[in-house]
């Protein structure tokens, strides 16, 4: 089957910035795929070269069935796009803000008023139609943005940082709404994050640093291949602990504040093992699955936390920030 | 059908209803000329400094100048009154270019970039759009000035409201070649400041151009405002008022192509800033 987006290559050069160094990406139809990295990983510029914003400077990509460069047009018409700041108009309403999108991409009349209708409901936005947009919250705006994206039915719906700046709450509420729409409209949703849990809801991330794709997988496959948990214990004695784990399991235990810290293959079955062989009395003992940020690390040798730290290091100290 | 037929149905290339560009564009160009209305018509402030300050120069600077003329203090505030309407055409069409460089400041420009529609048709749309609210000030005006007292026959209604239409499109594309290339709202306040008084003063809004020292009468002959003043005052106060009108070499031009010209210069300068908005990454 055709795939919904697909990349060769791709790259793009900003004079002597390399933004993106060569992707390769196949994203099935119906697939919600996931771009995680830290901000500046390149992660918005490849969008920008899939969504035919800014042309790439080597590769190619399709989306949709059509080529991003040599079929503008027709790439335009099958995708929906919400960007990470705010593209409406404020001094429109919503509605008319929905109008104006269906009149560019020459919808019908007819057609609109009903799809306009079942979207806006679905996202909790019909009885607020009529009220001028920049009344609107923060949440509310992005939920508008997701149905004026998917108001001309597209293939591929692309999200840059869809909650970015929003509450626990408006995120949870726009993760909800897009689960539902996704399956009613069978939409492939192509996304960026540097949230974990945001990247946790597809069925498949690529994990980028630095222009370039490390890992990619299916978040549960991803930190299996991890191949190990995370033991924290604590006991009476944690040196005597410490060389009973070398001498007993063959482990290598790292002394932390408050007891031990050591990786296994599978912690939820060693736990038993570990309470009846160990030879000294267990105060404490917590088994924690693997996160995609133990991937993140593993691949990239630095935790996301501090990708995006360094990444906010790197803006400060350039005034004009990156090229977009 | 399986659920991998459907799915499958769901990617097959679907017939669209539109298959020719010029269609979506003359659509496109619709909406984008009814969003320029319509924000003109919200905008109240805006709406009120585009009809107070041609007031302000026909009744305050218009009566305070005819007293130092003896006689015809009438008369030189029904000379000037054709300027004030430019006064508000300009004012307006300016701001109406200038939502450009606000559209692209607050993220609405994308919306529109990543349509399928030509960008020509965008800034078509935006030309027509701040035509429109330029000829609607203009008229508010021309309505105010009648009411004062500004002599003007029905029978010219239609062919001056043709001209100040004409006349708001060329400050329209004007403007939008100029915005096209600006990021930033403030700068582009400044540029047309900085355009606006020298483009006005040498227009003959104010004061007749015969007479002049030679350099002057050449730059207000460059200057394509000059051509969208004359049409309106001819046609205004052509039976009233001595009104001489441009002349090249001691040639008359005709109202026409006085109004051709300045429609011509609107065209060229939308097709510039078109091609610049074309090349323009985001």
């Amino acid at each position: 089957m055709q795939a919904a987006v697909q990349a060769h290559q791709l790259a793009k050069r900003y004079g002597a910035v390399e933004a993106v160094r060569g992707i390769d990406l196949d994203v099935a139809p119906g697939e919600a795929f996931g771009f995680l990295g830290p901000n500046g990983a390149g992660k918005s510029t490849t969008l920008a070269m899939l969504t035919t914003l800014t042309a790439p400077s080597a590769g190619s990509a399709r989306v949709g069935g059509y080529d991003v460069v040599n079929e503008r047009d027709a790439v335009r018409r099958h995708i929906g796009l919400v960007f990470q700041e705010t593209t409406l108009d404020g001094y429109l309403s919503a509605e008319q803000n929905l109008r104006f999108h269906a009149e560019l991409h020459g919808l019908s009349k007819v057609a609109v008023a009903g799809r306009m209708r079942s979207l806006m409901q679905t996202m909790g936005l019909w009885e607020r139609r009529g009220a001028l947009v920049r009344t609107y919250s923060g949440g509310m705006k992005r939920r508008l943005e997701i149905v004026r994206a998917l108001l001309h039915a597209p293939r591929v719906l692309f999200l840059d940082e869809p909650t970015l700046g929003l509450d626990p709450q408006a995120r949870a509420a726009i993760w909800a709404h897009l689960r539902t729409l996704r399956e009613r409209e069978q939409v492939t949703v192509f996304m960026t994050t540097h949230y974990l849990d945001e990247a946790e809801c597809c069925d498949r991330i690529a994990i980028v640093d630095d222009g370039r794709i490390v890992v990619e997988g299916a978040p549960h496959a991803l930190k299996t291949q991890i191949g190990h948990d995370r033991i924290r214990l604590s006991t009476v004695d944690d040196g005597v602990a410490r060389s009973a784990l070398k001498a007993r399991f063959g482990l290598d235990a790292k002394p932390e504040d408050d007891g031990l810290v050591f990786a296994v293959q599978d912690g939820e079955h060693f736990v038993p093992r570990l309470c009846t062989g160990l030879g000294v009395p267990i105060r404490r003992v917590s088994v924690d699955r693997p996160t995609l940020d133990d991937v993140f690390l593993a691949h990239t040798g630095t935790t996301l936390r501090d990708a995006q730290a360094s990444a906010h290091e790197r803006a400060r100290s350039a005034p004009m920030g990156r090229p977009r | 059908m399986t659920a991998i037929d459907l799915v499958a149905a769901r990617h097959r290339p679907r017939p669209r209803p539109r298959p020719a560009l010029p269609r979506g564009d003359l659509r496109a160009v619709k909406i984008v000329w009814q969003r320029e209305l319509m924000r003109a018509a919200r905008d109240k402030p805006r709406l009120l400094t585009a009809l107070l300050q041609p007031l302000l120069y026909l009744f305050v600077l218009g009566a305070g100048m005819a007293t130092m003329t003896v006689g015809g203090g009438d008369a030189l505030r029904t000379f000037m009154f054709p300027g004030v309407v430019l006064m508000a055409v300009l004012f307006t069409s300016f701001s109406s270019a200038g939502s450009l460089v606000w559209d692209r400041e607050f993220g609405f420009m994308r919306e529109m970039l990543v349509a399928p529609v030509s960008r020509g048709a965008i800034l078509l749309g935006k030309a027509l759009g701040g035509a429109s609210a330029g000829t609607v000030q203009g008229a508010i005006v021309l309505a105010v000035g009648i009411a004062a007292g500004v002599p003007c026959r029905l029978a010219s209604l239609p062919a001056l409201l043709a001209e100040i239409y004409v006349a708001a499109f060329g400050v329209t594309a004007l403007g939008l070649l100029l915005a096209v290339r600006i990021r930033a709202m403030p700068s582009f306040v400044g540029m047309v400041q900085l355009l606006l008084m020298p483009l006005y003063f040498l227009s003959g809004a104010l004061f007749p151009l015969s007479g002049l020292p030679p350099w002057l009468a050449w730059a207000t002959r460059l200057n394509p405002l000059t051509y969208a003043v004359d049409p309106l005052r001819r046609t205004l106060l052509g039976d009233t008022l001595q009104v001489a009108g441009i002349q090249w070499h001691g040639w008359t031009v005709p109202v026409l192509l006085e109004v051709a010209l300045v429609a011509a210069f609107g065209g060229a300068a939308l097709a510039l800033a078109a091609r610049r908005f074309d090349r323009d990454d985001s």
